[in-house]
């Protein structure tokens, strides 16, 4: 990009598609209405774990309006296990069972809402009305909830022909653990907790097909991440040529990984039903579905330890993990992996020892969600190195700028395997500099040498935390664009990702009109559609906007090209004469010599004549991206919690995001990322958490109960943006999408902890919980024999009502 | 998560909807606001035959401050009680109160009279209607009774209400002079269910004594329920901090909150103390200003 | 109270076994039309905006109450459309989201202040936002950024951590503001 004078790109730009989506007029996948369409209800299983004795449809076949009701039995030879959506990386010695999911449970289910039969009706209303006319018995079997349970001798199996619930197991470590743990000064070792959250976009999940009998071909409308996958497998099993299959991802509302999965069970079944029943099928998730049928992630715990010199340099770390995969594996080793790889963080880590074993359990499936997995790994190393500072006496700031890996170490290898089977290879960072914007965004020094120790006087509890992460953003495979050059002089750019909401009609139009200078405005960018662009793979891992995004900008390079070749021939003129600008191609400094861009598109698809060997008519091309391996994004966030120790409630005070994703397309778009992706994070550290009980009952199953955080509950977010960027990609761009919502647990607890001082319980686990907290204080309060804790029951409590005049001691609060 | 059928009557006037009520008996379910009903029903959760929409019957709707005590009719819609200026006057821990019920798309159609018919043990309304001494005017047939707050809240999601029975309005009595009030709750977000809350009014004497306390309690017991032990410390002494302190500590002993997902006993158990104390401090304020 | 037309008495019975289901014939003005549609009554009124009418950009998010993507206005006061039956809204004036630009080509100020703010990103939650706000800066023309985060807490949106909402309704004020 060093050659281009950015007249697009890195500037904030209002988006191409808000119109659309701010008038109503945007096309969402339940919007699709097709004459004599039938509606979809699922009759999904109400244990977590049994074996299915029976089912009776006939009550439901006889309901009038009913169409077809239809249960493993019936799908014949289409019932089969969905395929492995991600094969585990090579890693030495490592095992993997592979359970993937029915499309209909057919001898057992394995997790509350897992799909048994398939209602389908003239509406949803109707469809419903006989999904309850159905009856299934069901011979019920002890629930496999808890992780380590789950992994005693003698516990139920998930899947029984295998030997126990362990569904992978894989090492990997580098240097010599041991022995960094026979020459450190302090270990420190903690067991840590992570459960489960929802994604919970709020436009769930829906499938709508399309069978045309007379042309052959099926069109299905999808939520999905990953249409050109869905396209692939879909044809596939329905024994069609990927030509007669069209998938189209319209706007979807959110995404944040669970709409990619391959396949839902739903998205098999619609166009197969739409087949079989000859008209149009719909099924929309409704809430509760959502809460049962779509992805989770999450759960895992981790026993881990720290290896450090007196000084507080990381000499090793040990973790063994459990791994919560849900009910089958379809996502492979990916969420624990990412965990494995993420904990190392911007930190010199010279010895690790990392094992995890992912276990079965009678719960959803678990695929990535916004993070997945990169959450744990953060948590588990931050609060390590929070727990060594308090040790050794330093703060948190220190101590991960001791460990921080130098800027001149780069690229620096970690020699293990990342999620995309390529090594663990940092591309490029500089970690203090952000490090130190954001403690002096914060205020860390005022705050703790006057703003605590104040609030502390008047009896408020005020607490700082400041964490930093690495992510590795934008994996491979490949992304492909075709970018052409209409006759009206606007520009269409296609490509196969599908979009949530990440700005891509804007920041790809940004792309290539650095290129070929026309204004984004007219740059028409068409996303998600396989007729349009029908090579490519998904949206996932923060890399629509490196992966297509460099294919976009490849294309374009290719396009400018041809502009010049046939714009030099036109006008008579030497290549490198000629620039592009406001729309136009132009011999510098003669305009009379040029030609609007649309006018050279006619020319160059001319009606008489003809095209020459070698040439091709046009001004389009397309082109293709596939980097190497992941380029690291990495940030620091900070913040300031105010904390009732009376209510065990919270109040966030100040958020501070400094961010490294390289060069930035379109700031506004960043930082709009960053706010969300931070708002998730603090639903998942304080308000967000999916209860199971004993019995595999998810407790949480409505937006009543599950807390998505609100407009009152995120505070405002300030930014700032590094860029280093990335040299495996040639707009040196990094991920950004999943970045805010990452290291915000660990900064939760280190915050909390502060706040409460010397009264603070240890924070091991996320998501906390006003309720949790009130416990940890309590369990703390008993067993320091302390008064002061919020949960001491004792009747004489000294602060009850009235506000606390203690003043804080020196040095009480805060490190020391 | 589409409602079941069911057959469907909008009565104008509250004689058809009472008739309606009497004919289908426990069949039928009357339909206030419907911020709880039609949820429930969305999820399936109920299957009510006969719904009685009651959203047409304008006679049920209105804030009459004309005589000595506050009438508010039992549809009045929670925006318009909010809003309304005699409410704020005349019953301003209602005011409070009602700003931390659900949103205002929620409270644009909920009702005063479905919240407290309703009877939810996390909802602000019952608490708030004990504290304030409500009495509530219920008919059935041509039958008319009035009952008080304190015996129309009976437990869990049950009232005095008959199966064919309406509540027609809520009538508030005006508050004591030296009498002051307090709205305390804490929930996981605002606009949830209360965790706990504590509706609380005193009154103070001419030497500045407590002569009447009210302490009322969301979702720190099956129902909403009144502390009678933290009453009993209250009356007859001067505020202080100790006698704050040793009237939250009763209410803690009169607590018997149930534990969910978001709160075990022992937490609202501590909440309740805490509430009491900041709502009693409050409420004193307010007596002496 | 609302409405200025009186409706008599509406009923409508289930099915019987083997009967069709019962509907009734309703008249609802929605953005200022009127439509004339035979319905269940147990359909509710962001099934029917959506089905019946085919105005889709009222969104359906929990159907219970929670999320706001299906607040539309009755006689100009945010509702949840998911928590209404449509033959309550008989008598009633329903706008959505279709209603808000003056034309095809503009956008209503709100709508251009999302835009300018970048209050959002996949934008379905949007309509719910945009259809409380309108009341809400009727009501109160000058907010606070408190004011706007307390207007729109029964909103959610998974995308934007709400920073540029609230910026977004700023801007629309600051816009309104007479010279």
């Amino acid at each position: 990009m060093e050659n281009l004078d950015h007249r697009w790109f890195g500037k904030r730009i209002r988006r191409n598609e808000d119109p659309r989506l701010l008038t109503g007029r945007a096309l969402f996948v339940d919007d699709v209405q097709l004459p004599g369409m039938a509606h979809v209800a699922f009759v999904r299983s109400p244990v977590a774990h049994a074996r299915i004795v029976e089912v009776d449809t006939r009550a439901a076949r006889a309901r009038p309006g009913v169409y077809a009701v239809i249960t493993a039995e019936d799908l014949g030879d289409y019932w089969q296990p969905g395929p492995l959506l991600v094969s585990p990386p090579p890693i030495e010695g490592h095992i993997f069972h592979e359970r993937t999911q029915p499309p209909l449970a057919r001898d057992k289910v394995r997790f509350v809402g897992e799909p048994v039969v398939v209602v389908v009706a003239e509406s949803r209303y109707l469809a419903e009305d006989a999904a309850e006319d159905v009856f299934v018995d069901y011979d019920t079997q002890t629930p496999v909830v808890d992780l380590e349970r789950a992994l005693e001798p003698g516990a139920e199996l998930v899947h029984g022909d295998l030997p126990s619930n362990v569904a992978a197991r894989a090492h990997q470590s580098l240097g010599d653990y041991e022995a960094a743990r026979a020459q450190a000064d302090v270990i420190v070792a903690r067991r840590f907790r992570y459960d489960r959250g929802a994604s919970a976009a709020i436009e769930n999940r829906a499938v709508v097909a399309q069978w045309d009998e007379r042309d052959q071909e099926l069109t299905m409308w999808d939520t999905t991440q990953a249409p050109i996958p869905i396209r692939n497998g879909v044809a596939t099993r329905l024994g069609l040529s990927h030509s007669q299959v069209r998938v189209i991802a319209p706007f979807v509302g959110g995404g944040f990984g669970p709409k990619i999965m391959m396949f839902y069970q739903e998205e098999l079944l619609v166009p197969w039903l739409a087949m079989r029943l000859g008209r149009p099928v719909k099924w929309t998730e409704d809430r509760s579905e959502n809460f049962f049928a779509t992805t989770q992630e999450r759960e895992q715990i981790h026993d881990a330890e720290m290896a450090l010199t007196s000084d507080g340099r990381i000499l090793g770390i040990r973790d063994r993990f459990l791994h919560d995969c849900g009910a089958y594996d379809t996502y492979g080793l990916t969420v624990p992996i990412n965990s494995q790889c993420t904990l190392l963080g911007p930190y010199l880590v010279p010895a690790y020892d990392s094992e995890f074993t992912c276990v079965f359990t009678n719960k959803t499936i678990v695929t990535p969600v916004r993070g997945a997995g990169r959450q744990h790994g953060v948590f588990v190393m931050e609060r390590l190195l929070d727990l060594a500072a308090r040790e050794l006496g330093l703060s948190p700031v220190e101590i991960r700028e001791r460990n921080y890996i130098p800027p001149d170490a780069f690229p620096y290898d970690y020699e293990i395997l990342y999620q995309d089977s390529a090594p663990l290879v940092y591309d490029s960072g500089d970690y203090a500099p952000a490090l130190a914007k954001a403690v002096e965004m914060i205020g860390y020094d005022r705050f703790i040498a006057e703003e605590q120790p104040a609030a502390r006087a008047e009896g408020r509890h005020l607490g700082i935390g400041v964490v930093s992460y690495v992510e590795g953003t934008g994996i491979g495979p490949y992304e492909g664009a075709r970018v052409s050059v209409e006759v009206d002089g606007r520009v269409t750019v296609a490509t196969g990702v599908g979009t949530q909401g990440q700005g891509h009609f804007t920041s790809f139009a940004q792309i290539v009109a650095e290129q070929l200078d026309v204004d984004p405005a007219r740059i028409r960018v068409v996303t998600g559609d396989t007729r349009e662009f029908a090579w490519g793979t998904g949206t996932f891992a923060s890399r629509g906007a490196v992966v297509a995004g460099n294919a976009c900008h490849a294309a374009a390079v290719a396009v400018r090209e041809k502009i010049l070749k046939l714009a030099a021939e036109l006008l008579h003129a030497e290549r490198e004469e000629l620039e592009l600008a406001g729309g136009r191609v132009l011999v510098r400094g003669q305009p009379e010599r040029s030609f609007a861009l649309g006018d050279l598109a006619a020319k160059a698809n001319p009606l008489r004549g003809a095209v020459r060997p070698g040439t091709e008519p046009g001004l389009e091309a397309t082109a293709y991206f596939g980097p190497d391996r992941s380029c690291t994004a990495s940030g620091v966030h900070a913040m300031v919690v105010e904390v009732d120790p009376e209510t065990a409630m919270i109040e966030l005070k100040r958020y501070v995001v400094v961010h490294d994703c390289g060069h930035v397309i379109n700031p506004m778009i960043v930082d709009g990322q960053i706010h969300g992706g931070v708002a998730h994070g603090i639903g998942n550290a304080f308000y967000e958490k999916l209860v199971y009980d004993d019995n595999g009952q998810l407790l949480t199953a409505s937006l009543m109960d599950y807390l998505l955080p609100t407009s009152l509950d995120v505070p405002t977010i300030q930014t700032a943006h590094f860029e280093t960027p990335s040299p495996l990609n040639p707009l040196g761009i990094k991920g950004v999408g999943e970045a805010g919502a990452i290291p915000v647990g660990a900064l939760f607890a280190q915050a909390i902890e502060n706040a409460l001082g010397d009264e603070a319980p240890e924070i091991l686990e996320i998501p906390l919980s006003p309720n949790r907290l009130f416990e940890l204080m309590t369990a703390r309060a008993t067993r320091t024999g302390s008064a002061a804790g919020a949960g001491t029951a004792a009747p004489a409590r000294p602060e009850i009502g009235v506000p606390a005049r203690r003043a804080a001691e020196p040095g009480e609060a805060g490190p020391a | 998560m589409k409602p079941p059928p069911f057959e469907y009557h909008a009565p104008p006037t509250l004689v058809e909807a009472l008739t309606l009520l009497a004919q289908h008996g426990d069949e039928a379910k009357a339909l206030a606001g419907g911020q709880s009903l039609i949820p429930v029903l969305n999820f399936r959760l109920a299957r009510p035959s006969v719904i009685v929409d009651l959203n047409r019957i304008d006679e049920l709707i209105g804030i009459d401050a004309t005589g000595p005590s506050l009438r508010v009719a039992a549809m009045t819609r929670q925006r318009a009680a909010e809003r309304s200026t005699d409410v704020a006057e005349r019953a301003p821990m209602l005011a409070a109160a009602l700003t931390h019920v659900a949103h205002p798309q929620i409270r644009t159609r909920g009702t005063i009279g479905g919240s407290v018919a309703h009877a939810d043990p996390a909802a602000e309304l019952p608490a708030v209607m004990l504290a304030l001494d409500a009495r509530f005017r219920l008919r059935r047939g041509a039958e008319e009774r009035t009952v008080a707050a304190g015996d129309f809240f009976t437990g869990l999601f049950s009232t005095a209400l008959e199966v064919d029975e309406l509540l027609i309005d809520i009538e508030i009595p005006a508050p004591a002079a030296r009498s002051g009030w307090a709205f305390e709750e804490v929930a996981r977000r605002h606009g949830d269910f209360a965790l706990v809350a504590v509706a609380a009014r005193v009154v103070l004497d001419s030497a500045g004594a407590v002569s009447d306390a009210r302490l009322a309690y969301v979702n720190a017991g099956p129902g909403p329920f009144r502390s009678a032990r933290a009453e009993a410390v209250l009356v007859g002494q001067t505020p202080d901090p100790d006698l704050i302190r040793a009237a939250a500590a009763a209410a803690f002993e009169d607590a018997r909150p149930a534990a969910d997902v978001h709160a075990s006993a022992a937490y609202r158990r501590q909440l309740t103390r805490v509430l009491t104390a900041r709502a009693l401090a409050a409420a004193f304020a307010r007596a002496a200003a | 109270m609302r409405g200025p037309e009186r409706i008599d008495h509406f009923s409508a019975r289930p099915f019987r076994e083997g009967a069709p289901l019962s509907t009734i014939p309703v008249q609802i003005r929605v953005n200022g039309s009127t439509y004339d549609r035979t319905i269940e009554p147990r359909l509710l009124l962001s099934d029917f905006l959506r089905q019946e009418l085919g105005l889709t950009g009222t969104h359906v998010g929990c159907e219970h109450g929670v999320c706001g993507a299906c607040t539309v206005q009755l006689d100009g006061e945010p509702v949840r459309s998911c928590l209404m039956f449509a033959v309550q809204a008989v008598g009633h004036d329903v706008s959505t989201v279709e209603g808000l630009a003056p034309n095809d080509t503009e956008l209503h100020p709100l709508q251009a202040a999302f835009r300018e703010a970048h209050g959002l990103q996949c934008g379905f939650c949007t309509p719910g936002f945009l259809m409380t706000l309108i009341p809400f800066l009727r009501e109160v023309p000058n907010p606070t950024p408190d004011q706007i985060r307390h207007a729109v807490s029964g909103n959610l949106c998974r995308c934007t951590g709400y920073q540029n909402i609230v910026e977004a309704v700023r801007l629309a004020a600051a816009a309104a503001e007479p010279v």
